[in-house]
């Protein structure tokens, strides 16, 4: 277990100081693929090896999806980087001296993903997350335009209070477990604290899951949370977008659930179910509507992804077998699903010049694949059958009936008016009197094939392996 | 064994007295100051722990705060706001009374709330755990109640010293998590000098205000 851990963490973090000394941004944009394709190898190894614990990583059920998914989206996002940037440099909107960084950056900020996905330790587990978030600061104002500087600014604020206070929670953790498990590195140690559970002290346990959910749900975009999210999608690169939503978004989550976990295996302490379903519900309810109001295309789907994260959100708070693993195959569904539809805005944003929508018309006419690589990716997102969407959010709705009727109606609700919000403004983008200018991109569009290909196939058959691998998640979440 | 505690209780004391100092600044030297002082004082009280705990690896976290955020940090800010001829006056969103008055309100809610909850728990950790979630409050406060850059980063840090003095006051924690906050210092500073100097660049000015005109969305 310990190599392929080792290798799934080290593989990006070595890579990203080797491509910092290499000077083409061809040769360093095939060294982030190549690399993070080997990243996905090891990642994939985690199947055959046994899962298991030692005292700061980790490989269960829980986590060895999260791994595999966060290495795949990777590696496909590293390959439409490679054009992405291609074209920004041929533009000139980026200096090859900046590419040198933006992939050493990559890597770095996927590597400590995958840190902050394998650890077992709590402290670990806070310093990956910290660290990816200082490295996507730092992308997001990569442009260096003062809306760009701005969201960074806000991103970093919001940010780092957010991950203080989650650190604040990580010590009253290790104080809730203080006296069961004795001083230092055991106390800190997610599987032994999830053994003792009940021998914590609840009263500490449930300050320590307030300041969690605040530091984390900050990262996670749960309203009233969220303001640096759409700025930092919208300012960034469209690759470290999809990154973004797609997988730092899950990151944080898997974090939030980590902690749930430990506090809902405790009798006395609060139930975090009551809490995480309001707060989800806001997410979703509110970012629905805010969807039309936005202008600029990678805000629309930043909003999208808010009110994504909060059905799920909801989903985990609903709790029981069946919502979780709703929200897990929401979780994977809405990785895979959003990244493509940022691929897709990437190419359409460079064809168009421009990111407002006022400017984006008439792509079936001039860009047909990209129309229909969009129009794919928006029926899916918006929860049209047969993808895969639609299925974790049928599932969502109909266990969150069976046991709280009146309960479903506001997520219900909810998902109408996004999906409302989401069709109106792609017949905008698809159809109409096509805007100048028009240009040629050279679109790579496999990333975006694989992520819908199996959001499709996930949608009409979910192989009994996976599903086994969700229940026994689901299991584990109570 | 008392007399470790008052020591260390002093120590927090005279730690959430700096921050206190710090919201009713009006000249940005002074904030740096009181800053420096704020972080010497969160070096002497990890190095008591470090001495009273019998856990010798504190002296590094200790050494860190004093050389880094006690010395290094305030000289270089000092130096960039000459250099870069930043206006030196603290601008306030919200007056130093209501400042004040809200900082007190704090204070008394994370004594309360901690004093409290840690009711059952050994009473080594209790006041010391109080007064740092009150810094570290106090330090979010800060930064929504300051308007420049500068002192946005300096409350920044003065949250973080509250965080710091909280985890070496939770008995044993493990060095990693230490090490990996004085780092995260590090970067963050990194970061944040970066991004003093953009916006230096852009706009003349290292006032966040100016950033509020530049809103994406625009209709």
């Amino acid at each position: 277990m310990m190599t392929s851990v080792a290798l799934v963490i080290g593989i990006p973090f070595v890579s990203a100081t080797a491509l910092v000394l290499v000077p083409g941004y061809r040769a360093s944009a095939a060294g982030n693929v190549l690399a993070m394709f080997a990243t996905f190898i090891s990642g994939v190894s985690l199947l055959f090896v046994d899962a298991g614990a030692s005292s700061y990583f980790i490989v269960d059920d829980m986590n060895i999806l999260f791994i595999i998914l966060n290495t795949l989206v990777g590696f496909t996002a590293s390959v439409f980087s490679a054009s992405y940037i291609g074209h920004e440099i041929e533009t000139g909107k980026l200096t090859p001296l900046f590419v040198r960084f933006y992939h050493a950056m990559f890597l770095g900020m996927m590597g400590s993903m995958n840190l902050a996905l394998t650890a077992n330790n709590i402290g670990l587990l806070w310093v990956g997350l910290e660290i990816a978030t200082l490295i996507t600061v730092v992308m997001v104002g990569i442009y260096r335009t003062p809306s760009a500087i701005e969201a960074a600014w806000k991103y970093f604020i919001l940010g780092s209070v957010g991950i203080s206070l989650a650190f604040f929670g990580t010590i009253l953790i290790y104080l809730a477990g203080q006296k069961a498990l004795g001083e230092g590195a055991s106390a800190m140690t997610w599987s032994l604290l999830q053994a003792a559970a009940p021998q914590l002290d609840a009263s500490l346990l449930n300050l320590a899951f307030i300041f969690l959910l605040i530091g984390y749900g900050t990262k996670v975009g749960l309203a009233p949370l969220h303001a640096w999210l759409p700025d930092a999608h919208a300012e960034g690169p469209t690759p470290i977008s999809a990154v973004l939503s797609g997988l730092l978004l899950n990151v944080a989550l898997y974090a939030l659930l980590r902690f749930k976990m430990i506090v809902s295996a405790h009798p006395e302490a609060i139930d975090p179910g009551p809490v995480m379903i309001v707060m989800g519900l806001i997410s979703l309810i509110f970012a629905a509507f805010m969807l039309y109001q936005r202008r600029d295309i990678k805000r629309l789907f930043a909003y999208s992804s808010i009110e994504h994260m909060g059905l799920i959100t909801f989903a985990f708070g609903m709790g029981g077998p069946l919502a979780n693993f709703a929200g897990l195959l929401h979780m994977a569904m809405h990785s895979l699903t959003k990244s493509a539809i940022f691929f897709a805005v990437g190419h359409v944003a460079q064809a168009k010049d421009t990111q407002r929508i006022a400017g984006i018309r008439g792509l079936s006419v001039t860009h047909p694949g990209l129309a229909i690589g969009l129009a794919a990716g928006v029926f899916a997102i918006s929860g049209l059958p047969p993808f895969g969407v639609f299925m974790s959010e049928f599932l969502i709705l109909t266990t969150t009936f069976a046991r709280a009727p009146w309960l479903a109606v506001l997520p219900a609700f909810g998902l109408l008016v996004a999906f409302g919000a989401l069709l109106w403004r792609l017949q905008d983008l698809l159809f109409g009197e096509p805007t100048e200018p028009a240009h040629k991109v050279r679109a790579s569009s496999v990333p975006l094939m694989i992520h819908l290909g199996l959001v499709l196939i996930a949608g009409i058959y979910l192989p009994p392996i996976l599903v086994g691998w969700f229940e026994r998640a689901a299991e584990m979440l109570k | 064994m008392n007399h470790a505690y008052d020591v260390s209780h002093l120590l927090a004391g005279l730690m959430l007295v700096a921050s206190f100092a710090l919201l009713y600044q009006d000249r940005i030297f002074a904030v740096l100051n009181i800053f420096a002082a704020q972080a010497i004082l969160l070096a002497m009280a990890v190095g008591w722990e470090a001495w009273t705990q019998q856990r010798p690896h504190l002296f590094i976290t200790a050494a860190l705060a004093l050389c880094l955020k006690g010395i290094v940090i305030p000289v270089a800010l000092h130096k960039m706001i000459v250099r870069l001829g930043v206006h030196r006056d603290v601008e306030q969103v919200v007056g130093v009374g209501k400042t004040l008055l809200l900082g007190l309100a704090l204070t008394s809610l994370s004594l309360m709330l901690v004093l409290k909850i840690t009711a059952a728990a050994e009473s080594f950790t209790r006041e010391g755990l109080a007064l740092a979630l009150a810094i570290i409050l106090l330090g979010m406060l800060m930064m929504i109640t300051r308007r420049n850059a500068v002192t946005q980063i300096v409350g920044f840090m003065s949250l973080e010293n509250g965080l710091i003095l909280a985890a070496t006051g939770a008995r044993g924690m493990p060095l990693v998590v230490e090490v990996s906050v004085a780092f995260s210092v590090l970067i963050a500073l990194f970061v944040f000098a970066v991004f003093v100097f953009r916006i230096r660049e852009r706009f003349d000015s290292v006032d966040v205000e100016a950033l509020e005109n530049v809103r994406g969305d625009t209709k």
